[in-house]
């Protein structure tokens, strides 16, 4: 063993110099340490992403504001919302696939380690060439222009014409490089699950998890390519003299709206799939009680996964589609509502009949349950194609897609983080601090996006850097800011929890929860090399079988 | 001239029904699509209430009813894997809901999209701009920008305003929330609207699609007129424009700078695409798409630094010194 | 903790090859990319404004051959090399790469004769989609050509023998691939396109 300890990470320190340390965790590859890695680069751009929407609720606060100009607001929505999606949700999903896919099959590590590390490093880069933008974006020895087009940078506002300056090639250049690297992340699950599962691990025992992660990827693979390839149309436009998206030659904005749109739209469940894995693991284990008709919730995410592929123009309804095109893509959409149905009813079921603990995880993720459910209604009164023409384009939309990204994927990584965080340290993070910052970010939560509709339905644009009087959007806008505020004040919280646990939480062991999955049988942290002897398993709860012989899974399933 | 300033905004008060929050609030119809979308909206709000009270309910009771509590026995609850029948009840009752919310959303779309065009229809082409609109009435020979004037349509002899959408640059979208729903004008692309004020007012809206920096100031106005009215104003705006020796200086300054590059003054050698007809620019409330009002300040403050106003706008500062502005501001004054 | 599942049989099974799994998928996602391309050439078929049309391509029939060959010589390789016979594997191998590299030279002869007639990538819409989708797919052959070459080298060291079969193996379907993106691309272009 001594030979050993100065390479594989032991849960005693070994008094190595910090330099040492740091350069084992730059040239990692173990599947664990890029998980947190990932978890790591996310809490960052989620605090710089955070800063950002908070310099635009500032601005926001009053008709008429001018504590910011139009260019830099222009460019402060642009950059919140691709380092939010980009560099915060995709990392963080990714880090917890990273970490967990293995752990919960019995393997050893993902099946291409290497290739792990290189899409963790993509990530970074790509995330450090958007805000070299800020310095580099009209050229080293000019001021610096970062990306003012959009997260989703129509064209031909995109174009040399109306783009001049390099800020949006800023934008381009740091999706392509960090699109690779979730390629290559996508791959790596995939075939990690196809290939390295313990004996008896059959795809129908796996945790659900696992299929997520599974779901996730595959879309991943489907959708990131178009965005490349309408990327590299860009580029060749803007530098080679292209004409994808040039109109005065005959090209076509729509298109590159249809071909972005094909990428964002699968885009979003690439980022709640993983969400939805998190809360079927965590419910389940504090309701005391088996998911709830896990066949049907693997057909269902899969379901999801693959009717999210033709619902793409339902953001598109008001560029001017035929009736026709317009009636496909309601029915599509509405269409994925029942899946998605089907699982908030599956986790309802799960707790019902259940003993429910109300420790930190569960409370996000019956948060997320209550949110989820008003993110989809307000979905499906968006995917009406009429009404979708009122509220498209207006802060209701806003509203929308934030109640489902931070009001159900935020709040299940939270649930993640407080569930897991004592396998991945070993120390348990202060539930007291825990719940102060579930209820101030509930209320900041709700303050903010429940308020921010209205302004919608009366009318206000997106994207607009400020507002007339007399619109009856002030006093709305107002709350919206202060919400905003009180979120900022509850994240604070957690990253101190998350800090101070490290140091001075109380050691978990194995089993915290006394929960069912592989993860729970070694160690915390696991050994580098995750577990001791191959797990052998039988039914979907291992660990359930071991602490109920008499009463097995297997029995039933 | 036509006064608006007292009649409009009074009267847009005065005809949203008893929901005064905001002259742009989608649920104060006054226009036969905004209408329609709105009968939809609420049909749809009343399902979704109802799904969202019932599932609501079922979480709360289920959040309460099943935590642990002290006295409960030791050990698990009874482990439940699945149910095919409960299954089946709720894949099906959503999918008929589905199938109900589908059959009355399609309804809407072709009724909206495929409407009926009465002879007495009047039609506008509108060209978005960064970051002004253009309005051009092909059959009664009007030019404006900013401010679209149309008729007030009358169930016995219909008179709805159809728009042509185009775009001489990038994206936007024609939002006034209170007479349709949005659509966007795309370069190189046709695309079409149509509204149906049914009372004279003043609507307002703005650009709903970013279009760039001053996406933000990209404002709507609509005046819907009795059909007296709108002769009237249709009447005038055909005219060319007013000629007034008084204020010779200031429009040889105008015909001998580049604004005349840019901008179109009929029945004088001004006669520029690139920005808005100025031939009646004194019949307009507001400057800039709705930014500021049509006042003398406003309007020498604009020819002045256009970006004093409206950081971003197209139009340059011409470099004109203190008593040409004052000339040029007296030219375009006199232009009703 | 060892057998969780306590005593029992487990039923036997193979899991598939990390190798050819990891390969298809990525095979997937750059499918996903060249039917963007695909969809925008056809999308402009027609639709140019000015400048030369279809007219002026000639389908690169022998070219064509030579590259679908390769498919089939590059199988034969990989059949040599797990029945552990270095020299045939190496014989196919290289003509694998010649046809490739023969691919290619025909593109740049192809694409020389087209802006000779006045077909750049900023001449037209069919320029711009013509030569992104054609690039495309060359840059691909031309990163085959560049991993099967480092095969070759390694093989000629000496250090490609039957262990190595089912590396071979994977990297074979990346030609394969490859050679059926141009069948599309072919068809699309020089067949439905006109």
């Amino acid at each position: 063993m001594t030979t050993q300890s100065e390479t594989w990470p032991t849960t005693e320190s070994a008094r190595r110099p910090w330099v040492d340390e740091l350069q084992q965790w730059l040239t990692t590859v173990d599947h664990k340490r890029i998980g947190i890695l990932y978890v790591l680069v996310a809490i960052l751009f989620l605090v710089v992403g955070g800063i950002e929407a908070s310099l635009i609720r500032i601005q926001l606060i009053r008709a008429g504001n001018d504590f910011l100009g139009p260019q830099t607001f222009n460019q402060l929505f642009t950059l919140h919302g691709t380092t939010m999606i980009f560099f915060v949700a995709m990392p963080l999903m990714f880090g917890f696939a990273n970490y967990l896919v293995p752990l919960m099959i019995g393997a050893r590590d993902m099946a291409f380690p290497r290739l792990n590390a290189f899409s963790l490093w993509l990530t970074v880069s790509g995330g450090f060439l958007l805000y070299y933008s800020l310095v580099g974006g009209y050229g080293l020895y000019g001021a610096g222009s970062a990306p003012d087009v959009g997260w989703f940078a129509y064209a031909p506002l995109t174009s040399k014409t109306f783009s001049p300056g390099h800020s949006t090639d800023y934008w381009t250049l740091a999706l392509l490089v960090s699109g690779f690297g979730s390629i290559a992340t996508a791959i790596n699950i995939i075939t990690t699950v196809l290939c390295l599962r313990c004996p008896g691990m059959t795809l129908g025992k796996m945790p659900l998890f696992v299929w997520l992660s599974v779901a996730m990827a595959i879309l991943a693979i489907l959708a990131i390519g178009p965005l490349t390839a309408a990327q590299a149309m860009l580029m060749i436009d803007r530098y080679l003299g292209g004409h994808f998206f040039d109109t005065q030659a005959g090209g076509s904005a729509v298109l590159w709206m249809h071909f972005f749109w094909v990428f964002g739209h699968p885009e979003v469940y690439v980022l709640v799939i993983p969400a939805f894995g998190i809360a079927s693991e965590v419910i389940p284990v504090f309701s005391r009680k088996a998911i709830f008709g896990y066949p049907i919730m693997v057909g269902a995410s899969l379901a999801i996964a693959f009717i999210s592929i033709s619902v793409w123009a339902h953001h598109m309804f008001t560029v001017g589609m035929t009736p026709a095109g317009n009636t496909f893509f309601v029915l599509s959409t509405m269409a994925i509502a029942v899946p998605t149905g089907i699982k908030i009813f599956n986790w309802l079921a799960t707790m019902w009949g259940g003993r429910i603990e109300f420790r930190t995880p569960m409370l996000f993720c019956v948060a997320f349950l209550f949110q989820f459910l008003l993110a989809g209604l307000t979905g499906v009164m968006l995917s009406a194609a009429p009404f979708n023409w009122q509220l498209s384009g207006s802060y209701f939309v806003v509203a929308h897609f934030h109640y489902v990204i931070v009001g159900a994927i935020l709040f299940c990584a939270f649930a993640a983080f407080y569930y897991w965080y004592p396998k991945v340290t070993g120390r348990m993070l202060s539930e007291t601090l825990g719940k102060l910052h579930f209820w101030l970010f509930v209320v900041g939560f709700h303050l903010t996006f429940d308020t921010m509709h209205v302004p919608g339905l009366l009318g206000m644009p997106r994207r607009i850097y400020t507002y007339e009087t007399g619109r009856g959007w002030e006093g709305w806008n107002a709350v919206v800011t202060v919400g905003a505020v009180i979120q900022g004040v509850a994240i604070v919280i957690f990253v101190i929890n998350l800090a101070r646990a490290a140091l001075k939480g109380p050691k978990a062991g194995n089993d915290p929860w006394d929960a069912w999955t592989l993860e729970w049988s070694t160690t915390s942290p696991p050994p580098e090399y995750n577990f001791a002897t191959l797990p052998v398993v039988r039914s979907r709860r291992p660990l359930w079988d071991l602490k109920h012989p008499e009463d097995p899974d297997w029995k039933y399933e | 001239m036509l006064d608006f300033a007292s009649q409009g905004i009074g009267s847009v008060w005065a005809t949203a029904p008893g929901v005064p929050l905001s002259p742009t609030n989608i649920f104060a119809p006054a226009s036969t699509p905004a209408e329609s979308i709105h009968q939809l909206a609420l049909f749809i709000l009343v399902v979704t209430a109802a799904i969202f009270l019932v599932v609501f309910t079922l979480l709360t009771f289920a959040v309460v009813r099943f935590r642990r509590r002290p006295g409960d026995p030791s050990g698990e609850p009874p482990q439940v894997y699945g149910s095919q029948q409960i299954e089946l009840a709720w894949t099906i009752i959503p999918v008929l809901i589905v199938v109900v919310l589908f059959l009355s959303t399609s309804r809407v779309i072709f009724e909206l999209q495929q409407p009926p065009r009465p002879p007495g229809a009047v039609v506008v082409t509108a060209i978005g701009h960064q970051f002004w609109w253009e309005y051009r009435y092909p059959g009664l020979k009007v030019v404006t920008a900013n401010e679209l004037h149309v008729p007030i349509s009358d169930p016995a002899r219909p008179t709805p305003t159809f728009l042509e959408l185009w775009s001489a640059d990038t994206d936007h979208s024609f939002w006034v929330p209170r007479l349709a729903g949005k659509t966007d004008l795309i370069p190189n692309r046709r695309n079409e609207m149509w509204i149906e004020p049914r009372e004279p007012g003043l609507y307002l809206g703005q650009c709903a699609q970013y279009c760039g920096t001053q996406h933000a100031k990209m404002l709507l106005r609509v005046y819907a007129h009795t059909p007296e009215d709108f002769e009237r104003w249709v009447k005038a705006q055909a005219l060319p424009a007013k000629e007034d020796p008084s204020v010779a200086r200031g429009r040889r300054i105008f015909e001998t700078t580049s604004c005349v590059n840019c901008h179109t003054v009929v029945g004088t050698a001004a006669s520029g695409r690139f920005g808005p007809d100025l031939t009646h620019l004194m019949s307009r409330e507001t400057l800039a798409s709705g930014v500021v009002p049509n006042n003398r300040e406003s309007l020498r403050r604009w020819l002045e630094n256009p970006s004093a106003i409206k950081p971003g706008a197209l139009m340059p500062p011409m470099g004109l010194a203190a008593d040409e502005l004052d000339a040029m501001t007296d030219y375009l004054s006199s232009l009703h | 903790m060892t057998h969780l599942a306590g005593t029992l049989e487990i039923e036997p099974r193979t899991l598939p090859s990390k190798g050819k799994v990891g390969m298809l998928t990525l095979i997937a996602a750059e499918s996903a990319i060249f039917v963007i391309f695909v969809i925008a050439y056809l999308f402009y078929a027609g639709k140019s404004l000015s400048g030369p049309t279809t007219a002026i391509l000639r389908p690169p029939i022998f070219f064509t051959i030579c590259l679908l060959s390769s498919s089939f010589t590059v199988h034969l390789a990989v059949g040599a090399l797990r029945r552990g016979r270095w020299a045939p594997f190496v014989g196919w191998w290289v003509l694998t790469f010649t046809l490739g590299a023969l691919f290619l030279i025909g593109t740049g002869l192809e694409w020389k004769h087209l802006i000779g007639e006045g077909l750049t990538i900023r001449a037209n819409l069919l320029g711009t989609t013509y030569y992104s989708l054609v690039g495309l797919h060359a840059l691909h052959v031309l990163v085959g050509l560049v991993l099967l070459g480092a095969v070759t080298v390694f093989a000629l060291l000496r250090k490609v023998g039957q262990a190595q079969a089912e590396k071979v193996d994977v990297l074979s379907l990346y030609w394969h691939f490859v050679d059926a993106v141009w069948v599309v691309v072919f068809t699309v272009v020089y067949v439905v396109g006109r």
